[in-house]
């Protein structure tokens, strides 16, 4: 059947903020529905509360909306548009839980809005524990045993018939959130309670443990006409009992006999079938390992994180022909964008391996619990394609940034026995690792086996690598076991580690052999069909199919996996980084590795290599493709980190200088600069030793702000207090050393700026100045920016302005630059020069208009910003207000303290915007998922030093008729105020204490500045953590807690009796 | 140890040597299967042909007892990116490399198959050889070259014997031009009669069998290699309903008067969209084949077309337009492969059936 007629405007629901279990993803899922309905003549009005995504850029739809997913907001904005359609699949949970929300409330009944693609019934048939489950049993496809629970008793009875170990799922939440594997009475307690309060129908499904078996996926995809095909198998290395997205994962399936492969098949398309499912689904499989015995584990009706990684494994791409069967299409009606010359209707085969590997926020987080289980923790992932396994995995594992070049640890970690048995059979993040290691040690895989119950199979591949290990060092040099290394994926490091030389000496033995990689295509069938998609991976064979054409080229280096302190904004800059070039008539082509991301969508540039982000991976891309020159600066820190190698490699670096970026890197050259254009910034020093750290900190004097030089999202950064601490720190959180150095700044107490601006090195374009909601010391990655500015002075914007010209042409800036500026005393101080693309970027480019990245493109490429019509200077502001508000995902973390600090937490943001600050407050803080009620109770807990700021938030608070609760000390301080306050007793106090109080849900709001510092045993801790497990609003930063409450002063009204003797102190508000 | 691959275009492909040392000729096909290496290594219908398999990994699930397509198998090879030396399934009772050693089948792993695959898909397929390091590569291209592929393949896979698979139902008889277990197995599975018959038995001694029904097998090579049988076919359409599958497609084409042709690097693997015509409906089937029949030839038969791969538009499927007989090129019984088109069996049985009703009335 052709497109649908009877649909002219559609409605396209995103997934708002990145937060563990949902990321870019759905950015790249709703990008290419929305591009696939605009193709198609479809009037597209998009909404989704996340400023950083693709998606919401203005192009993308013919109207978007930046607006709060929630039942409120959208109703607006479908009363004002009246499309005819909706469509709410492509946009992850968020997006299906909100279609739900809008059928029910009557709302597409009364505008007529059809919801196109699966339709309600299936989405809550599958959604739904109870249902599906009889929907299985009906189809006669196996299920766990489980039950559906309400309370702790229900699930107690369960474990009294079934035993011991059970899965906790809480019902409707994302990626697991409450959920996990239960052993014994307490777990049981602690999970069911939490998982029922996260649900938001208090529903739990409790089942039986299958924790061992294989778990294996399809990616099946079925149109009207019930046609159904499988897109894609995938296999995870980690047996069940650990979240699919903190598996690693490889695809297609390994260990599965055709028989096997096929029940699975029919059963996936049996179920999608049976719910009448139109679009992308997924299916999970638990497989006995000893049988042909299979229970589902679940099934998502929608596009997801697997079918966005099916999606790059293959070169399929689901949401894209999910949109297309939305609208009516049968996907044999649809032609296979690789081939173009065959059609949707068929099964990609893959002739290579594909290996993906979760990349989790454990090196921010050091106190967090790095257990993995059936809750997801990852903030993002990376996929590598290789034509063995070892050369899959191996590439995979270098591509995580998080130090590895090889399945070894960087720095020599001794293990006892006890200890590495523990680790493999509990698995954390890096057990891939351990077993590695465990293979060092003489373990065999029959005892990995037992431990991990990781199949043989992978155990086998990965003892295959360290055979070649020995090997290489055994033949030391010997050109057919290098042949062989290379082609296993061992990177030049490994191998140079290995023979106890240089990387440059292996590259140089590689290159006088001819041990080059040549580059493969991405096809969906196996070559079978001519192709014509530039979708390339590196392996070590014959062939090369990436033929160069006779334009000139940019190559454009990605930003690698999400994570926390570098989110999917570079992605954003990433792509149209890509656009611009291709517009000043180059031919872009770009290096990433994340499959998530739109910018290894292969349709984006002119070439998509999917390699890992390392110096001798990217060299050799350079050295087949010959680029004219790189761009560095739009792919975050990661790109930023090999500039120098490639440099010193001959490759020619596009935009600032690697010299100018080194003088805003480098401390001492950095101050020296600003001295230079006689700009203030805090006093501070760098130090190579722990004993120049604690000279450099007493000259100063504490407080003092501590971090590593070259990091990105503050990474150990930290305010100290005192010797005491900074001893600590060093001791803790850095490895100081010449190569090393770390940074000590006085800390400067005042209003943080940040401003983004735009240079050729002679016209410097500031599209904006934003300001902060938090003081200084709050990472400006997790503060809340507004713009424009609320609270600046007209001379202190003048400034602004002038110190970011002088500092733009100061460091000789090609492109973008970001700089945060404090306000200490009416005094402008520099804090840090980011010669890069930065965080508000999309924020920024949205909200003014101007494309930054594009325009920092073109000035990279040799078109002055005056060519392009742009003067020096701010540009002018406008009425509308726009805040952007951080969004934490402290739920998916155990044991992570919330409090805010230097050092960067948050996962995601989104964007409030209206005509005033406490409007576009309240939107951004509801899109975030904050819920405001408009009365009820604050429990205070304050740090002495706060107890004075406090009494002015209390009073507030009281005039407008909220209760009080506050400990003993500031309670005493509240009632000298004379406001009433109930006390109450700290924890293990007098019952109710305040564990007490947030657990029976009688406090709305928390504002806790009490004890920072990362002991969990710590009271402060254990209050801020039970407030995130009971999602109850808790501010560790008075600044947020004043924001909130004016977004509450104006939804609600005050009570004053007239003539009350609190005028007078109100007179200090 | 070294082996390598030496091709009738004059390439050669140098990888190391697994499975038997045998050096063997044979026609180099790919097929792009990601699992099935042990029904696809013993389906007769490759008799004579060195398989490559796209997907790199092969032997991860090992071989075991069940799996088998044919009790011998007819491959003269198989080349694979990698051969799994440990592999790791509970049914698995060999590898690779023991099971093509056990059964005098040369293996060839570690070349660029990807590259190869691409050279068969733009040249079609080659003969080649796999052989020892220590040959003349030019003698042995110059030997290929003048070297016809066989076209014996039928006699050599069909059974010698009739032999039979008694059921309660229908009395089907089973003309075997090289069968899949599989297909044996599909009919045995509905409670059939299933006599297994010789590809040259005569027209006559089947119906002295007094079937209900005849199924004509997959095999493998040209079609008109097997003249005999295409005379049988001829002899027996309208006598009872009759389905032909791969192979017995081609010979019912043939016997109806239309004409195969060879293809150029022919449908090999376990993804190929196949459109019923009748109802629009896609099927994902699984294929083997390397000559196909011509859509031209078809005007002038009394066959129709019902059924044509969506990728090349290539005839896929027919039905007699007078008499009960209809044929797919693809596989209803997979085996390795999708089972989506298994109800291509209830089809058949539909027009078992609904003879047996007409019969019945005319009787009557």
């Amino acid at each position: 059947m052709p497109k649908r007629q009877d649909v002219k405007k559609i409605l396209v629901i995103g997934s708002g903020p990145i937060i563990i279990g949902q990321a870019a993803e759905f950015d790249y899922a709703g990008t290419q529905a929305c591009q696939a309905l605009m193709e198609e003549g479809f009037e597209v009005v998009l909404v989704n509360s996340n400023p950083a995504t693709i998606m919401t850029d203005e192009t993308v739809a013919d109207r978007v909306y930046i607006e709060p997913l929630t039942l409120d907001f959208v109703s607006r904005i479908i009363r004002q548009e009246q499309p005819d359609g909706l469509l709410a699949t492509l946009g992850g949970q968020t997006g299906l839980n909100l279609a739900v929300e809008l059928a029910e409330s009557g709302i597409l009944e009364e505008y007529n809005v059809q919801l196109l693609g699966t339709n309600l019934d299936a989405i809550q048939m599958a959604e739904d524990r109870e249902q599906f489950r009889t929907l299985m049993n009906e189809l006669n496809e196996p299920v766990p045993p489980s039950d559906i629970i309400h309370s702790l008793e229900e699930a107690k009875r369960f474990v009294e018939e079934i035993g011991f170990p059970v899965i906790v799922r809480p019902a409707y939440t994302l990626g697991g959130t409450g959920g996990g594997l239960v052993y014994n009475d307490d777990q049981l307690r602690e999970i069911v309670t939490g998982g029922l309060h996260q649900s938001p129908v208090n529903q739990c499904l409790i089942e039986k443990s299958i924790a061992g078996f294989k778990e294996i996926e399809y990616e099946v995809m079925r149109d009207g006409n019930d046609q159904a095909i499988v897109v894609c198998n995938m296999e995870n290395i980690d047996p069940v009992g650990i979240h699919t997205g903190d598996s690693i994962v490889v695809a297609p399936s390994q260990t599965m006999t055709d028989r096997e492969y096929q029940i699975l098949r029919n059963s996936s398309l049996k179920i999608i079938r049976a719910l009448g499912i139109e679009g992308g689904c997924n299916v999970q499989f638990a497989l006995d390992p000893h049988s042909e015995n299979y229970f589902i584990i679940e099934v998502n009706p929608r596009v997801s994180r697997s079918s966005a990684l099916a999606s790059k494994a293959t070169g399929y791409p689901i949401a894209k022909l999910s949109a297309k069967i939305a609208v009516g299409y049968h996907l044999d009606e649809c032609k296979n964008p690789i081939t173009l010359t065959t059609y949707a209707s068929f099964e990609p085969a893959l002739d290579y391996v594909v290996t993906k590997i979760p990349r989790w926020p454990f090196d921010k987080f050091d106190a967090a619990n790095r257990k993995l289980g059936t809750q997801m923790k990852a903030t993002g992932e990376v996929m590598a394609i290789g034509r063995n396994l070892p050369e899959s995995l191996l590439k995979a594992i270098r591509s995580t940034e998080v130090d590895l070049d090889h399945l070894r640890f960087q720095t020599k970690k001794i293990l006892s026995h006890e200890e590495l048995r523990n680790r493999l059979v509990h698995a954390d993040d890096e057990r891939i690792i351990l077993v590695a290691e465990a293979f060092r040690l003489g373990y065999d895989i029959e005892e990995l086996h037992s431990m991990t119950k990781i199949d043989r199979f992978f155990l086998y591949e990965i003892s295959r690598i360290i055979v070649l290990e020995k090997e290489i060092v055994h033949q030391q040099w010997n050109e057919e076991t290098l042949r062989d290394a290379k082609s296993y994926g061992f990177s030049d490091p490994e191998i140079a580690s290995l023979l106890q030389s240089t990387v440059e000496e292996v590259e140089a033995f590689r290159k006088k052999h001819n041990i080059n990689p040549v580059y493969k295509m991405v096809d969906t069938c196996a070559s079978e069909f001519a192709s014509e998609t530039p979708y390339y991976y590196g392996t070590y064979e014959d062939e090369n199919e990436s033929v160069l054409t006779k334009k000139p080229s940019v190559l454009v280096l990605g930003s690698g996996p999400i994570r926390i302190g570098q989110g999917i904004e570079f992605d954003y800059a990433t792509v149209h980084t890509v656009k611009a070039i291709q517009e000043a008539g180059y031919e872009a082509i770009i290096i990433n590795n994340n499959p998530e991301t739109v910018s290894t969508d292969f349709q984006i540039s002119d070439k998509l290599y999917f390699e890992p982000l390392t110096v001798e991976d990217v060299m050799h891309v350079i050295e087949h493709e010959q680029p004219m020159g790189v761009i560095v600066q739009f792919g975050g820190q990661t790109a930023l980190n090999l500039a120098s190698d490639l440099e010193n490699r001959g490759v020619k670096l596009l935009g600032t200088s690697l010299e100018n970026m080194d003088r805003a890197e480098d401390r001492d050259k950095f101050e020296q600069t600003l001295l230079q254009l006689e700009i203030p910034q805090p006093e501070g020093k760098t130090a190579t030793s722990v004993s120049e750290s604690i000279d450099i900190a007493n000259g100063i004097g504490y407080p003092v702000l501590v971090r590593p030089s070259y990091v990105l999202g503050g990474r150990a950064m930290e305010i100290v207090y005192n010797e005491k601490d900074l001893l600590k720190y060093m001791d803790r959180a850095v490895k100081v050393n010449e190569k090393h150095p770390v940074l000590i700044d006085r800390y400067l107490f005042g209003k943080e700026i940040e401003v983004d601006a735009i240079s050729d090195g002679e016209t410097v374009v500031i599209p904006g100045i934003m300001e902060h909601i938090e003081r200084a010391g709050v990472h400006s990655g997790d503060s809340i920016a507004v713009y424009p500015t609320q609270n600046i002075s007209k001379k202190l914007k003048k400034q602004l302005v002038d110190y970011t010209i002088r500092m733009a042409r100061g460091f000789q800036i090609i492109g973008l630059l970001n700089i945060q500026f404090v306000i200490h005393r009416d005094e402008l101080y520099v804090l840090e020069v980011n010669p890069r693309s930065s965080r508000t970027v999309p924020f920024l480019s949205k909200i003014t208009g101007i494309n930054m990245a594009n325009l920092a493109t073109r000035a990279i490429l040799g078109q002055s910003l005056a060519n392009q019509g742009f003067k020096t200077g701010c540009l002018p502001e406008p009425d509308i207000v726009s805040v952007k508000v951080p969004v934490f995902s402290f739920a998916k973390l155990r044991s992570v303290d919330i409090t805010l600090g230097p050092e960067m937490k948050s996962t995601g943001e989104v964007m409030g915007r209206d005509y005033t600050l406490e409007k576009a407050l309240y939107k951004g803080l509801i899109a975030s998922g904050m819920k405001i009620p408009t009365h009820g109770s604050v429990l205070f807990t304050m740090a002495d030093k706060d107890k004075e700021e406090a009494m002015i938030l209390a009073r507030r608070f009281h005039r407008i008729g909220y209760k009080l609760l506050a400990t003993e000390g500031t309670a005493r301080r509240i009632q000298e105020e004379n406001i009433p306050v109930t006390v109450v007793s700290k924890i293990g106090g007098e019952t109710p204490d305040m564990l007490d109080v947030i657990e029976g849900g009688q406090v709305q709001f928390i504002i806790n500045t009490l004890t920072k510092g990362k002991q969990p045993a710590r009271d402060g801790f254990r209050i801020r953590r039970e407030a995130v497990e009971r999602g109850i609003v808790c501010m560790t930063s008075m600044d947020t807690a004043e924001a909130l409450l004016r977004v509450i002063e104006t939804i609600t009204f005050s009570a004053e009796a007239i003539g009350s003797p609190a005028k007078k102190e109100l007179a200090r508000v | 140890m070294k082996r390598q691959l030496v091709l009738e275009n004059g390439e050669v492909f140098i990888g190391k040597s697994f499975g038997s040392e045998e050096e063997k000729m044979g026609e180099v096909v790919f097929n792009t299967g990601m699992t099935g290496y042990q029904e696809i290594m013993s389906d007769p219908s490759y008799c004579g042909q060195i398989v490559t398999m796209t997907y790199p990994l092969i032997g991860n699930y090992g071989i075991n007892r069940d799996d088998f397509e044919s009790i011998t198998p007819s491959i003269h090879g198989l080349i694979v990116k990698e051969a799994a030396f440990y592999p790791s399934h509970f049914r698995s009772n060999l590898t690779l490399d023991e099971w093509l050693k056990q059964h005098d089948i040369p293996g060839l792993q570690g070349i660029d198959t990807r590259k190869l695959t691409r050279m068969i898909r733009e040249n079609g397929t080659l003969k080649g050889k796999l052989c020892p390091m220590d040959v003349n590569v030019e003698t042995v291209i110059s030997e290929l070259k003048e070297t016809t592929l066989m076209t014996d393949q039928v006699s050599q896979v069909s059974t010698k014997n009739r032999f039979f698979n008694p059921g309660s139902k229908e009395r089907i008889v089973l003309m075997d031009f090289g069968v899949k277990k599989g297909i044996v197995k599909d009919l045995v599975s509905e409670g059939y009669d299933v006599v297994v018959v010789p590809y040259n038995t005569t027209a006559e001694e089947i119906r002295s069998i007094h079937p209900d029904g005849i199924v004509l097998s997959n095999g493998p090579g040209d079609p008109t290699d097997v003249p005999e049988a295409i005379e049988t076919v001829k002899n027996l359409i309208g006598f009872v309903p009759m389905f032909g599958i791969c192979l017995g497609h081609q010979l019912l084409a043939l016997a109806c008067g239309a004409k195969t042709v060879k293809m150029k690097f022919g449908h090999r693997g376990s993804n190929h969209p196949v459109k019923d015509l009748r109802t629009g409906q896609i099927t994902i089937t699984s294929q083997n084949h390397g000559y196909t029949v011509d859509p031209e030839s078809l005007l002038d038969t009394e066959l129709e077309i019902t059924h044509i791969n969506v990728n090349d538009g290539s005839v896929e499927g027919f039905r007699h337009v007078e008499e009960p007989a209809f044929s797919v090129q693809y596989h209803p019984e997979a085996s390795p492969g999708p089972e989506d088109a298994k109800g291509l069996f209830k089809e058949f049985k539909t027009m078992l059936q609904e003879r047996a009703t007409r019969e019945e009335t005319t009787h009557a």
